[in-house]
């Protein structure tokens, strides 16, 4: 199969518009004649769910939550990028779409990053008129803050608890569909298999995480909106439940995967104090505004960081990137916070920690005004470490924060299965080799609020108007096939736990393919993975029946599918003999330790098609092509 | 290590909604005072799976303090000894070894229990579709800009919509009043003048929607600020009270 991105032709300005215009419509009375599954409720699904139901089609929601307000987004801390241009500093529709561009290292789709520039400013409107409350300044307008690989100030923030507030935003939007019948919503339900009808996406498989039935529910377009795959490396901030298993059984049933190895590392995350952590507690990177992030100059040096001179201090970021300094881009922070532990000037009792020093925000500003911007995030770190920022610099470190890659869409958000959309972290698109921070949240509402109730139409248009059968060979087969796994893998035990597997694929994962990557490496790395799945098969111990709660069940379920997908991801690490954004290949380096990108042979968006079990899957290219933008190699110095 | 703690665990179980429940008594051994208690709870639970026991079920998914989803009743008290602290961000540095602790679910009777320490909170989803919204469709709004609002009340209605729908207040009130959850999200509206259209009607319907699906009456008590891990405060509570009251005489 070939790949079309169906991104339209014509000026970069226009295309959104004219593609709209030539985007088929489905008559107002038709739409209540549609259903539509949409999985995953975070900032992607609530906002489509709302947005589709208002429009008149018959909506379906799953989340694995007892509510769709706990999605992963509502742990988004530190804002949402807009090209409102309220701070008349130079910000417009254009740099905002140069600046995610160049940010993700050019690995992206001109045409699909502008529209995302261009429908940021709606986004914020809709958001306040729904009665979010984002920070505001004493006239009573909003304001803003800057973020990490921006000169500007762009970014709108309620605290530092931006992604709860537009979550609970789009879930008001969602529970007024819910009161009125446009929406269903399941909860606690976990989407376990796509159901295909004569090659299209028909529906779902689920199983009530409650009582363990297995149900079967069918629509005319399937909507993933499941968030990012982080998860497959253990250690990370994303919330105990993040998982790939939406996409993944999507991506074995024949959706292409997107740039699965693009993954991110943020630098700024409380690092870890022990073998029982369960999870890494990410500092919002707006701390970069005022925080300073230093090392001692010499190796070995464990004075206590008040004892050490100024002096004796190495600001390494502001020193390498003088025009960036603390707000250079994710990837480049991470890496250099890696190489200066690497160089043994690392601090805390592991060595792997770098300080994050707000004395001089709070000798400049005072401690109130450091409180007033960052207080929640102060208490957080002082609940977790038992240490008082605001008396001693933060110690910090990356941590994996979000993926790129996912399932690959098409200008119009569809996979490459008809019918069978992908919006959020969940698909591969806009945010290239590396997503500039504040941007996930503007990604998610985008594709939900404004790119899909658009598209999807386009679709259905074409489909009959008749409801789609739950009784035909395709629902039963595919609800055989989960039944069948779920009983493998009750029936196994064997003598270790799904969390001692996680833990081991999360080692692997992170030496092998985390924030470094070499082709040795990744070779090894790819073997002891399809060792340790093999094991899997023979050795999980998961207590219970399926006709219950069963904790351990879904998670076994989900672990399966981490095993299968962190051996793509280093399949594609390992194609990729480039390093960009997040993806450091250290056989490609510059002189002074940059990533190198070849454009010339890896300009292209991998995307992965699955071959069945255990067969290696197979790359197709889709060429990225830039028409306005020259690509130049990233320089934030 | 030194400086580990060893623990007895009485526990809550309860296999199904409609089963009987009991306490069980557990030891916690070697316990790192860096761990959260969800963590503690992690290593429990391997224990019983090594000892082919089932574990126990508990709710949690951001372990940081937001989603709102994890939900022990912790020594008599929602989310533990400390305040304004999920159970999630609690910290075993917070109990001393030797220690007894008792975990319970939230109880309630809108809040049955499902297994464990899993609760169905269902009702509060029932309650923000009674009316917790203001009734915008997408795309039919003006510049975010167009409406000014003060900062002093952009930052109260901040403060009450940092509600993370936990249900601790329910849990800690001995009426299972559900009265600081809602005002909390009526006041968020009231506060700012995108709520002002349907400010009557969403008291009136929230309310509505709280005393059927069973929740008590509130006795003033002020157990659920107190217990609440975002310090909503109890004046959202009056301030809905008058809402209501005002709702009431001009309908
Ligand atoms: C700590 C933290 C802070 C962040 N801060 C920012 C920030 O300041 N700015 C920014 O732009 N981005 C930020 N991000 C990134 C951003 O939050 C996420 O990328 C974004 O919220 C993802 O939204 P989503 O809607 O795609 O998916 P999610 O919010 O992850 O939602 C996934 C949904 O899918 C459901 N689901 C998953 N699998 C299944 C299944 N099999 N069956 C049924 N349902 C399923 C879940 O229940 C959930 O409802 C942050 C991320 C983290 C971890
Ligand atoms: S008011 Fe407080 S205790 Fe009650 S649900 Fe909200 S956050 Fe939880
Ligand atoms: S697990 Fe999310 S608040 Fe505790």
């Amino acid at each position: 199969m070939t790949l079309n991105s169906k991104a339209p032709s014509g000026p970069l300005a226009e295309k959104w518009n004219n593609h709209k215009f030539n985007l088929k419509l489905v008559n107002p009375a038709n739409k209540r004649k549609y259903d539509i599954i949409i999985v995953g409720t975070g900032l992607a699904g609530a906002s489509a769910a709302a947005s589709l139901a208002e429009l008149g089609y018959n909506v379906k929601t799953f989340c694995v939550q007892d509510s769709p307000r706990r999605a992963h987004s509502i742990a988004a801390q530190g804002g949402i990028n807009a090209a409102k241009n309220y701070r008349n500093d130079g910000d417009s529709v254009y740099r905002l779409f140069y600046d995610t561009l160049k940010g993700g290292d050019y690995r992206a789709r001109e045409a699909n990053v502008y529209r995302l520039a261009q429908v940021s400013v709606n986004i914020i409107d809709q958001c306040v008129a729904q009665g979010v409350p984002f920070a505001r300044e004493y006239g009573g307008l909003l304001d803003n803050r800057s973020f990490g690989g921006a000169q500007v100030s762009r970014t709108f923030y309620a605290k530092g608890q931006t992604g709860q507030q537009l979550l609970l935003g789009a879930y008001s939007a969602m529970n007024r569909q819910i009161a009125t019948g446009k929406i269903q919503s399941y909860t606690r339900h976990e989407m376990l298999d796509v159901v295909m009808v004569d090659g299209k996406a028909r529906g779902i498989i689920a199983r009530d995480l409650v009582t363990g039935q297995i149900e079967r529910h069918s629509a005319h377009a399937v909507v993933l909106c499941t968030g990012g795959y982080g998860n497959v490396f253990y250690l990370t901030t994303y919330a105990r439940g993040s998982n790939v298993t939406a996409i993944w059984r999507a991506h074995k049933k024949g959706a292409y995967f997107g740039n699965p190895c693009f993954t991110q590392i943020h630098p700024t995350c409380i690092p870890v104090s022990g073998d029982h952590q369960s999870k890494l507690t990410l500092m919002s990177e707006s701390l970069r505004n005022d925080g300073r992030i230093w090392v001692p100059l010499k190796k070995g040096d464990n004075r206590k960081p008040e004892d050490i001179p100024e002096a004796e201090r190495d600001y390494y970021l502001e020193r390498i990137y003088p025009s960036f300094g603390n707000l250079v881009p994710r990837d480049i922070a991470s890496r250099k916070a890696k190489e200066m532990c690497d160089q043994g000037r690392g601090v805390g009792a592991s060595g792997l920690a770098v300080y994050l020093d707000f004395s001089d925000a709070i000798n400049r500003l005072g401690e109130s005004t450091v409180a007033s911007r960052y207080g929640n995030l102060f208490d957080m770190y002082k609940q977790i470490t038992g240490e008082n920022p605001y008396k001693t610099p933060m110690r910090i470190y990356p941590a994996v924060h979000y993926t790129m890659g996912g399932l690959w869409v098409d200008y119009n958000l569809m996979t490459t299965i008809p019918g069978l959309y992908a919006c959020g972290e969940a698909n591969f698109s806009d945010h290239g080799a590396n997503r500039l921070g504040a941007s996930a949240l503007m990604q998610g509402l985008a594709d939900g609020y404004f790119v899909l109730p658009y598209t999807i139409g386009d679709y259905l248009a074409g489909e009959e108007r008749k409801e789609v059968s739950i009784d035909s060979p395709e629902f039963v087969a595919a609800e055989k096939n989960v039944k069948d796994q779920l009983q493998k893998l009750l029936s196994i035990n064997g003598n270790k736990t799904v969390h001692e597997f996680q833990r081991e694929l999360g080692l692997i994962m992170w030496n092998h393919c985390g924030m470094a990557r070499n082709e040795n490496g990744l070779k090894e790395g790819i073997e002891k993975i399809k060792a340790l799945r093999a094991e899997f098969w023979k050795n999980i111990k998961v207590p219970g029946v399926g006709e219950e709660l069963n904790q351990n069940l879904e998670r076994a379920g989900r672990v399966a599918d981490f095993l299968e997908l962190g051996e793509l991801m280093m399949q594609d690490a390992l194609q990729r003999n480039e390093s960009c954004g997040g993806h450091f290949r250290e056989e490609y380096q510059t002189p002074e330790g940059e990533a190198l990108r070849d454009d010339d042979n890896y300009a292209y968006v991998a995307a992965w098609e699955y071959k069945g079990e255990n067969q290696p899957s197979e790359m197709h290219k889709e060429a990225l092509e830039y028409e306005f933008i020259k690509r130049s190699q990233r320089s934030y110095k | 290590m030194s400086g580990n703690m060893n623990l007895t665990l009485k526990v809550w179980r309860q296999k199904s909604q409609n089963a009987q429940g009991a306490f069980e008594t557990y030891e916690a051994k070697n316990i790192s005072p860096d761990m959260s208690f969800l963590e503690m709870m992690d290593v429990v639970n391997e224990d019983l799976i090594k000892a082919g026991k089932e574990p126990i079920a508990f709710d949690h998914d951001c372990r940081e303090g937001i989603c709102g989803m994890c939900s022990m009743y912790i020594n008599g008290r929602a989310h533990g000894p400390l305040k304004g602290v999920t159970t999630c961000q609690l910290h075993m540095r917070s109990f001393s070894s030797g220690e007894t602790i008792t975990i319970e679910p939230w109880r309630a009777t809108a809040f049955p229990v499902l297994r464990d320490l899993v609760v169905d909170r269902t009702a509060f989803e029932r309650i923000q579709q009674a009316g917790g919204y203001v009734s915008v469709n997408t795309g039919s709004v003006p510049d975010a800009n167009a409406i000014p609002i003060s900062k002093e009340n952009a930052d109260e209605a901040f403060l009450s919509a940092a509600c993370i729908g936990c249900g601790a207040c329910v849990a800690a009130c001995k009426n299972s009043s559900a009265m600081l959850f809602v005002s909390a999200k009526v006041s968020q509206y009231a506060l700012l003048p995108q709520g002002n259209v349907e400010r009557k009607e969403r008291v009136l319907k929230m309310v509505s929607q709280m005393d059927q699906e069973g929740f008590g009456n509130c006795s003033n008590t002020e157990a659920c600020e107190a217990e609440c891990p975002k310090e909503i405060k109890v004046t959202n509570i009056a301030r809905m009270n008058r809402e209501f009251l005002r709702a009431k005489l001009f309908s």
